[in-house]
């Protein structure tokens, strides 16, 4: 077997391979290109942005859990404004493909807003629209429970936008194909999931939430097979691309979230335990691909 | 940051809790004394962040107290290759020491210390130590910190060993032109608040990377957020917003 065929294309943006470290694990890029050159990267997903700046929730936000981690970060970030003037002049200096704008708000003006406003930057190739955060009250999470709302949201996004618009989907929901199908017919050129999972921990010694928002967002090896079923369901229920994620930690799971239906696929927590986990993943796609008999990545989008 | 490989040559306990290990492998990422580093632990998820209580060239030391899983399964190591973040966070800025500045660790804050305090005694500035424990059996690293060249009081809460007290009760015997501490929080809020000079705090918070992607551990400072595991761990006291 020859060479092997990473290319994928979302949405009408060609990508040089499928892999994109997730919203929320990679900051807005630049820290990582201190460790590496980040343009191997087929895209990545950069931090999730509302309209006005946000601290996010009290610290402790982190909890260790068996083969995966929880947070209540809460959408810390600066505000599209300072996203715009400030960190995506930055990103410009290390990365010189197109980047998926994250964006969260708390109305369906909010997403119309910051969305219009990362619609006309150049770098923005898609902007992938999360109505899925569980770590915000009234919030987020509510414009993904339900497909009327999601479908609101999508239709104002739509309505200020030129370029692709991917809706993010929490799992916490009793029909997450409902929810995708809604968005489609709302427009949406794309879905992508899971978010995390609702999850709690408690500290045996202080008989406390070991988070102090109590709940938070369960992710990291142990949801892949959750997230891989949703990616499953969805994709063979809606005709517009999938991105999936959940768990992603290795090139075998990438080409499994591609069998799937996958078109492209997101890489989350592994990116916090190696900070090179993205980079490592690019690199022995080819290996595993020659290895199961794959030639090229495409071919394999949803063939299960 | 770097990300490698270290060899274990010792991990010996101090005290009934704390533990000292000792590694060989490449300490060229760490640049700041009171930069901390992260460890990666057989069926643990999140790495372990520890400071840093001396790093030479290709040898670095942790004293570590076992307070959970992570720690406690670090106890039980006795060899074999860790892999460690090295390299993390701003770490003490000792270009404001003065000519006799004065260290304050508590507990397990001591480990810190250690390293700046050779830096300055080495360069042969007049260094004050106080080191705070709850009680005698705690008590390490005294001999190791007067060995440097140092002044060293001890003291121990319930008045078993050394000055009876807090490290606050020995801070006002000692003459100091700036201060670096670390230490549990309310301890930290004491001296701030007893603290004559400006100085330079340490501080810890769950961490999920320990590099500065993921926010998990940001606090509210005067100029601005920032993340304790990258702008921090240290801030100055005149940047530090109490908010617990």
């Amino acid at each position: 077997m020859g060479e092997v065929n990473t290319k994928v294309t979302l949405c009408g943006i060609e990508l040089d391979n499928p892999v994109i470290p997730a919203s929320g694990t990679f900051g807005y890029g630049y820290e990582f290109a201190e460790l590496y050159d980040i343009n191997c990267l087929g895209t990545f997903s950069f931090k999730g942005t509302t309209k006005d700046a946000r601290f996010g929730n009290p610290t402790p936000r982190i909890a260790e859990c068996t083969a995966g981690m929880i947070n209540a970060v809460g959408l810390q970030n600066p505000g599209v404004d300072k996203v715009i003037s400030e960190e995506l002049p930055k990103l410009a200096q290390c990365f010189h493909k197109p980047v998926m704008a994250n964006v969260s708000g708390f109305s369906v003006e909010d997403y119309a807003y910051t969305c219009e406003r990362l619609d006309k930057e150049p770098q923005v190739g898609w902007l992938e629209v999360n109505v899925s955060c569980p770590n915000v009250h009234g919030g987020g999470m509510s414009f993904g429970t339900s497909p009327e709302a999601a479908a609101e949201v999508t239709a104002a996004v739509k309505k200020v936008t030129t370029k692709p618009v991917i809706i993010k989907l929490s799992p916490n929901v009793t029909d997450v194909v409902s929810i995708a199908k809604a968005c489609e017919a709302a427009g949406a050129d794309g879905i992508s999931l899971i978010n995390t999972l609702l999850g709690m921990r408690i500290d045996l010694r202080t008989k406390k939430p070991v988070i102090a928002n109590t709940m938070g967002g369960f992710s990291g090896a142990a949801i892949f097979p959750v997230a891989l079923r949703m990616v499953y369901q969805v994709a063979h229920a809606v005709k517009i691309p999938v991105v999936g994620m959940g768990g992603v930690s290795t090139a075998e799971d990438v080409i499994e979230m591609m069998l799937a239906g996958a078109t492209a696929v997101e890489v989350g927590a592994a990116n916090l335990i190696d900070p090179f986990a993205s980079k490592k993943i690019i690199e022995d796609l080819p290996r595993v691909m020659k290895k199961y008999g794959i030639g090229s990545l495409k071919e394999i989008i949803g063939i299960v | 940051m770097k990300q490698s490989f270290f060899e274990i040559k010792e991990n010996t306990p101090l005290t009934a809790s704390v533990y000292k290990m000792v590694l060989a492998g490449d300490t060229s990422a760490i640049t700041a004394p009171g930069q901390f580093v992260n460890v990666k632990l057989d069926g643990l998820f999140l790495r372990r962040p520890i400071s840093v209580c001396d790093a030479g060239e290709g040898e670095l030391t942790l004293l570590y107290k076992v307070v959970g899983r992570g720690t406690e399964q670090m106890s039980q190591m006795t060899s074999g290759k860790l892999d460690v973040l090295t390299g993390l966070g701003n770490g003490y800025d000792l270009s404001l020491a003065g000519d006799h500045p004065v260290f304050i660790g508590g507990g397990v804050g001591v480990p810190p210390m250690y390293m700046p305090v050779k830096m300055l005694c080495a360069r042969g500035k007049e260094v004050s130590v106080i080191l705070g424990f709850n009680t005698k059996d705690e008590v390490f690293y005294e001999e190791e910190f007067r060995a440097l060249g140092a002044h060293v009081t001890v003291t121990t809460v319930d008045g078993s060993y050394g000055t009876k007290g807090f490290v606050t009760d020995a801070l006002k015997d000692v003459d100091y032109t700036y201060f670096y501490t670390c230490g549990p929080e309310p301890m930290l809020k004491a001296v701030y608040r007893a603290s004559q000079t400006s100085g330079q705090f340490s501080f810890e918070e769950r961490m999920g990377c320990g590099f500065g992607a993921c926010m998990g551990c940001s606090c509210k400072t005067v100029t601005g957020n920032k993340r304790i595991c990258k702008e921090g761990p240290v801030l100055t006291k005149e940047d530090i917003i109490w908010e617990k």
